[in-house]
């Protein structure tokens, strides 16, 4: 098992199997906010369900509709349980705070650095604790 | 966190549970924004207006039933449906419905009803260095650009946050620093006629976006003055196909009358040449269709203004649209308002268009199953079309989109395009 400590952009934990990308998503056109499917066909985890994972994504692009259908995906029980990313990312940390505001349905952010991030891959076993420390399992 | 003793008030309810609310989520969020202290903002404009699920209405109706008003003049993006023609469409009653209702909350903070994402074509526009909340990647990218105001590249949820508080963290491109240029651009042997051409301008932006996806372009080498319709194109297309929320064009942009001005005294760290090489694979890139099968043109993202409407209306004056091709145009209310009064909405309704208001197809589940190949003038509608409604698009100039809306088939005027 391996550690690795991050910042913490929202408290709390996590755990869950890994889905792990080093290109970023839009969540609009990206994430399916019925299924927790990620629909981008341009994207690596096309086909993957986050639904209950541990997402791992370096930050979002494009447009500022990414809160919302993360947001979405939060009320339907369909969100990444927790989500690292390798910056602070405002799109993806303001769907938690509003999904605690709304459904009490906050989910715990790590920003890792780049290398620490790039080591992550899917699969593994993954929990995010208190304090941006996470414990990396991989399965053999 | 340097909080003043407004924000604390605010934090502490002295305004009420909805100021108290809008000012909890932007203190947490504060920290991402990687600063400790808010600033003032003169105006807003909403995104958080698109209906993507029960979710963003519950949000908005939260809001506006624990009294929220806007404490600054804050205008309002589309919602996702045009309010009294949806029913000509196949959008669903209850994304109706609750698109309505999420419209209705949003009125009620007291945002001005514009219902546009050409907020900078109507009298809501802010002026050159005022400090502002937008939402909306292309409304960001004209106010910053082309007017020359400031505004951060703010998501959805949290704009109307920012105009209920008046607050914004204070960072980004809210200050001189943050405004600086990233990478220079220069356009390399670009014929004037072109550049005086409309069709250049999306190109241009979807090519921006590309190179510099979250940096500052510096562009050197027009050798026009581009109207505010083509400058509208070049920020919808940067922020499509990248995130740009800022770009300055010398001896154009206002923060850029020399490339020295835009770079803010220093070397640019990075330069790019742009030849018509490049232009042409950026013009190869916005379309996906091939042959000549044509079901639908949409024109007017961003939406349509005054003047786009005075170029299509002499083009169909006295012809009419092929049966089994829909024409599609999306502008706000009073831009349509304006167009009928004059008389520009005569020649293009005879023609078989129709006009949506308050919305467009990216953002209302409007456009029935049998459209597959869709034609417009637009780099966002290009760019978002295939993933978003699961059709094959075709760029082409105004002209070309209703030559082909009139023969029922693709043609384009390679022209300049042509290698």
């Amino acid at each position: 098992m391996e550690i690795m400590t991050g910042e913490v952009i929202i408290p709390g934990t996590a755990s869950g199997a890994l889905l792990a990308s080093t290109e970023p998503l839009s969540f609009w056109g990206g994430y399916d906010q019925h299924t927790g499917e990620i629909i981008d066909r341009r994207h690596p985890l096309s086909g993957e369900i986050g639904a209950g994972r541990i997402l791992a994504l370096p930050f979002t692009r494009g447009s500022s509709t990414t809160t919302a259908i993360l947001l979405e995906s939060v009320r339907r029980g369909v969100a990444p349980a927790g989500i690292i990313t390798d910056r602070a990312d405002v799109f993806l940390a303001l769907a938690s705070v509003v999904a605690d505001e709304m459904y009490d349905g906050a989910f715990p952010m790590v920003a890792v650095d780049r290398a620490a991030f790039e080591t992550l891959y899917s699969g593994q076993t993954v929990r995010i604790l208190e304090n941006g420390r996470i414990e990396v399992e991989s399965s053999e | 966190m340097a909080l003043s003793a407004y924000d604390e008030a605010l934090l502490a309810g002295e305004e009420g549970p909805a100021a108290q609310m809008a000012m909890r989520i932007l203190a947490r969020m504060l920290p991402v924004f990687g600063v400790d202290r808010f600033m003032d903002i003169e105006a807003a404009h909403i995104d958080s207006t698109v209906y993507m699920g029960v979710a963003t209405m519950e949000y908005a109706e939260r809001l506006a039933s624990l009294g929220a008003k806007v404490r600054v003049p804050a205008t309002l993006n589309v919602s996702g449906v045009d309010e009294y023609g949806w029913e000509e469409w196949e959008v669903p009653e209850e994304v109706a419905a609750n698109a309505t209702r999420q419209m209705r909350a949003y009125e009620a903070m007291g945002c001005i009803p514009t219902w546009t994402c050409a907020p900078y074509q109507t009298e809501h526009a802010p002026s050159f260095g005022q400090q502002i909340a937008a939402g909306e990647s292309n409304v960001i990218g004209y106010y910053n650009s082309v007017i020359g105001a400031r505004t951060e590249r703010y998501p959805d949820l949290l704009d109307i946050c920012a105009a209920i508080t008046g607050r914004v963290p204070a960072a980004g491109l809210h200050l001189d620093e943050g405004r600086k240029g990233t990478v220079l651009l220069r356009l390399k042997n670009v014929p004037t006629a072109l550049q005086e051409d409309d069709a250049f301008y999306p190109v241009l932006g979807h090519l921006l976006g590309r190179l510099a996806p979250d940096g500052i372009p510096v562009l050197e080498g027009m050798s026009v003055q581009p109207t505010n319709d083509q400058l509208k194109a070049v920020c919808a297309g940067g922020a499509s196909s990248g995130a740009i929320a800022l770009f300055h064009m010398v001896g154009v942009t206002p923060e850029a009358p020399t490339t020295k001005d835009a770079f803010q005294g220093t070397e640019p760290p990075r330069t790019i040449d742009v030849d018509m090489d490049e232009l042409r694979a950026s013009y190869r890139d916005l379309s996906t269709a091939t042959g000549e099968q044509l079901d639908m043109v949409v024109l007017g993202s961003p939406h349509f203004s005054i003047d786009e409407f005075k170029a299509l209306a002499p083009l169909v004056k006295g012809r009419t649209k092929a049966e089994g091709v829909d024409f599609l145009v999306t502008c706000s209310r009073t831009v349509r308002m304006i167009a009928e009064h004059v008389g520009l909405l005569e020649p293009i309704e005879a023609f078989g268009a129709k006009i949506t208001v308050d919305t467009c197809p990216l953002t209302s589940p409007m456009l029935p199953e049998r459209i597959k190949n869709l034609m417009t003038n637009s780099a966002k509608y290009a760019y978002y079309s295939p993933g978003l409604l699961g059709v094959d698009v075709i760029y082409g100039r105004l002209t070309d989109c209703v030559e082909s809306a009139a023969q029922g088939r693709i043609v384009r005027e390679e022209g300049p395009w042509k290698s």
